[in-house]
């Protein structure tokens, strides 16, 4: 009975997949099916508490009190810079977590990468140095706050103490008091904790390039200079920009160093959107506004976002080979 | 393009060392292959012409020039890597372009030698593509390609055939040769592969161990191999060595420790009963019914050629024969080794007795 029965099977027997069949065993849909218990965590974990925050936001809520619907009122507080009754402090916070962002993601890189070159190279001891470098990395952000309190303490300092020593000035220098200098001390503390990160992260990229490669350009006539230029950095772009994107990110969500080393003080002048935001919302009790804060920032994470997404595409040279 | 000179160049890594004094004596325009097993120091010896490894003694001379000391970017060679070693981010004409551009030669000749070049090899279509979107041979003539655009004193290659498939390399091995024939540029090339070897070279040297065992042309090597190492190398299937004692006399013969007594044309003075090694490649046996009688232990007929082993003694011995084999395992031929083409060696040093 082996040969073909095709066409002398009778009709019925065929049964038409209903839409429930098509949605168990469609591969589009099953693929749906796979992916939906993460979904559904990201929904419940990540989506949930962000809708809810920018609903708090259009919301007179207060610590205690459920608060109604009141539009756009607290983004109106909030106001624009060039507004004459706009929120000074509020400003002054978007203003110092841009300078802090840039500055300190630009020098974390510059450092870090300058870092994961040197510990490339045929270094003694280059393990012990490797686990070195990241320390600032593991130690708790709250602890090495509480250290960086005492390095940067106006009485107390180990830098003033050591510039004095030195004769290079004699008072100590107020470095969480004033200003500037907080601003500068808080983006110091930031490098210092960021730089490992970065610095590994490439440090591992750039153990993927093959030391042929520089043999290589070498061959070609390339300088340290021009082997790094032309072979190392753009090699290691597609890496670059996946780390920057979550320094970027990181830095400009911290709230931690800030909280920890000076609360936003001296008056406002180190206030980040994410600090000034806990502080209204949860210190003042007002969620509403803290919660217009908190949204204020997704604008700029966004952006911030898009010019990864935009860098991270990969590149025409990482794309596989379609023979024509 | 040059001469090159290497004389008696040693290399040690730390305390280990690995190469022990080599001379070698390469003439300008002449294909010369460093062959030897694995590990044993031919990469090193190239990257030291290279100068990607510092020459711990001896000298190294490219033309007249000692290059000891001299950068590897000023020494005008280009090599060819196993891995192709091609930029991923540029494309192939950039790739082939490289060089030129860090000498910031003029746009019009960059691109007259890259476009020769690529013309040369047959990349003409490729030269928007990136080494991503390229197959195995097609990477690999680039990698040459940007070897050929520096027009170099020297050509070195490191075993650039041996992430190809069997039928590309023996393609490959013919483009390189009627390359090296038109560009007639110094070229150095190494390889493990024998036959490789063998069909390229004008001049091979056999390395083992960090020393030169022979040098010379592809059939001196084949006809008169210096020692039990080179003659075992080269050659495919390997010689058969037999270990026995020469018989002297007016009919001077070779008799086995394992049984039988197989022919000799001459035999040195005074040589009787010396403990020696009897050489004899599996093509030089012939079926002849005056020959000593072997045990077929298997018979593997290719078509052209029927490639039997066979047993003489307790001595297993590999035999091609042009002839077809109708003997199956376990019956018994009758097989001669040609007198003339027989190799002794002496059993203590391995060394070639005349
Ligand atoms: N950088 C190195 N450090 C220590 N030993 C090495 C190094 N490079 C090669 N060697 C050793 O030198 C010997 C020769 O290596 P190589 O020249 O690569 O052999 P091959 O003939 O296979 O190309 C090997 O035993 C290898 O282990
Ligand atoms: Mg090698």
């Amino acid at each position: 009975m082996s040969d073909s029965v095709a066409g002398r099977v009778p009709a019925p027997a065929v049964r038409h997949p209903t839409w429930w069949d098509r949605l168990r065993i469609n591969r589009n849909w099953l693929g749906f099916w796979f992916m939906a218990p993460a979904a559904a965590i990201l929904i419940l974990f990540l989506a949930f508490p962000l809708g809810k925050g920018v609903w708090l936001s259009f919301t007179d809520a207060k610590i205690g009190r459920a608060g109604s619907f009141i539009g756009l009122e607290n983004y109106e507080w909030l106001g624009l810079p060039w507004w004459r009754d706009s929120d000074g402090v509020f400003w002054l916070s978007v203003f110092n977590t841009l300078v802090y962002t840039i500055v300190a993601s630009i020098v974390k890189f510059a450092v870090g990468l300058y870092l994961a070159i040197l510990l490339n190279q045929n270094l003694p001891f280059k393990a012990a140095i490797r686990s070195i470098v990241l320390i600032p990395f593991v130690v708790p952000t709250v602890l090495s706050a509480i250290a960086f309190w005492w390095i940067f303490d106006s009485q107390f300092s180990i830098i003033s103490w050591s510039l004095r020593h030195l004769g290079i000035i004699d008072y100590n220098i107020n470095f969480l008091g004033d200003p500037n200098n907080a601003r500068a001390s808080l983006i110091f503390a930031n490098i210092w904790r960021g730089v490992p990160f970065i610095a590994i992260t490439l440090l591992a990229g750039l153990q993927t390039v093959s030391p042929s490669l520089y043999e290589a350009a070498t061959l070609d006539g390339a300088s340290k200079w021009q082997n790094f230029r032309f072979v190392t950095f753009p090699l290691l772009t597609p890496i670059i920009a996946v780390v920057m994107t979550f320094s970027v990110l990181f830095t400009f969500t911290d709230f931690q160093l800030i909280w920890a080393m000076t609360r936003g003080g001296p008056v406002n002048s180190t206030h980040l959107m994410a600090t000034l935001s806990y502080q209204r919302a949860i210190l003042a009790g007002n969620l509403g506004e803290g919660a217009a804060i908190a949204t204020a920032m997704v604008p700029f994470l966004l952006f911030a976002i898009m010019v990864s997404w935009f860098g991270l595409q990969s590149r025409k040279w990482q794309q596989g080979g379609e023979d024509s | 393009m040059a001469s090159v000179e290497i004389r008696d160049v040693r290399k040690a890594f730390g305390s280990t060392q690995v190469i022990h004094g080599v001379n070698i004596e390469i003439e300008d325009g002449e294909f010369v292959i460093l062959v030897g097993p694995s590990g044993c120091g031919k990469s090193t010896l190239l990257r030291m012409i290279a100068g990607l490894e510092n020459i711990s003694g001896g000298e190294v001379r490219i033309g007249d020039r000692v290059v000891n000391d001299v950068p590897p970017k000023e020494r005008d060679i280009a090599m060819v890597f196993q891995n192709y070693a091609l930029y991923p981010h540029m494309t192939v004409a950039d790739n082939m372009a490289f060089s030129m551009k860090l000498r910031n030669a003029p746009k019009p000749e960059i691109e007259q030698r890259v476009s020769k070049a690529a013309g040369i090899l047959g990349l003409e279509k490729l030269l928007d593509r990136y080494p991503r979107q390229l197959s195995g041979g097609q990477r690999q003539r680039v990698a040459m390609g940007r070897a050929i655009v520096r027009d170099p004193q020297v050509f070195l290659f490191d075993e650039p055939l041996s992430n190809l498939d069997a039928k590309l390399r023996v393609q490959m091995r013919t483009e390189i040769k009627e390359l090296h024939q038109r560009l007639k540029t110094t070229t150095v090339y190494v390889t493990h592969d024998q036959i490789e070897a063998m069909t390229m070279a004008d001049k091979i040297v056999v390395m083992h161990d960090g020393i030169v065992e022979q040098m010379g042309a592809p059939l001196e090597l084949y006809d008169r191999p210096a020692n039990l190492f080179v003659a075992g190398f080269i050659g495919s299937p390997s010689m058969n060595f037999v270990k026995g004692k020469i018989r002297a006399g007016a009919q001077p013969s070779f008799e086995a420790d394992t049984g039988g007594v197989y022919p000799l044309n001459t035999a040195p003075a005074g040589s009787d009963g010396m403990p020696v090694v009897y050489g004899i490649r599996p093509e030089h046996f012939q079926l002849a019914d005056n020959g000593l009688s072997a045990e077929v232990v298997v018979v593997e007929p290719t078509g052209s050629e029927t490639q039997v082993v066979a047993k003489i003694g307790t001595q297993e011995l590999v035999c091609i024969f042009r002839e077809r084999i109708t003997a199956k395992p376990g019956e018994t031929i009758r097989i001669a080794p040609d007198p003339n083409l027989v190799h002794v060696f002496d059993a203590q040093s391995g060394a070639r007795i005349s």
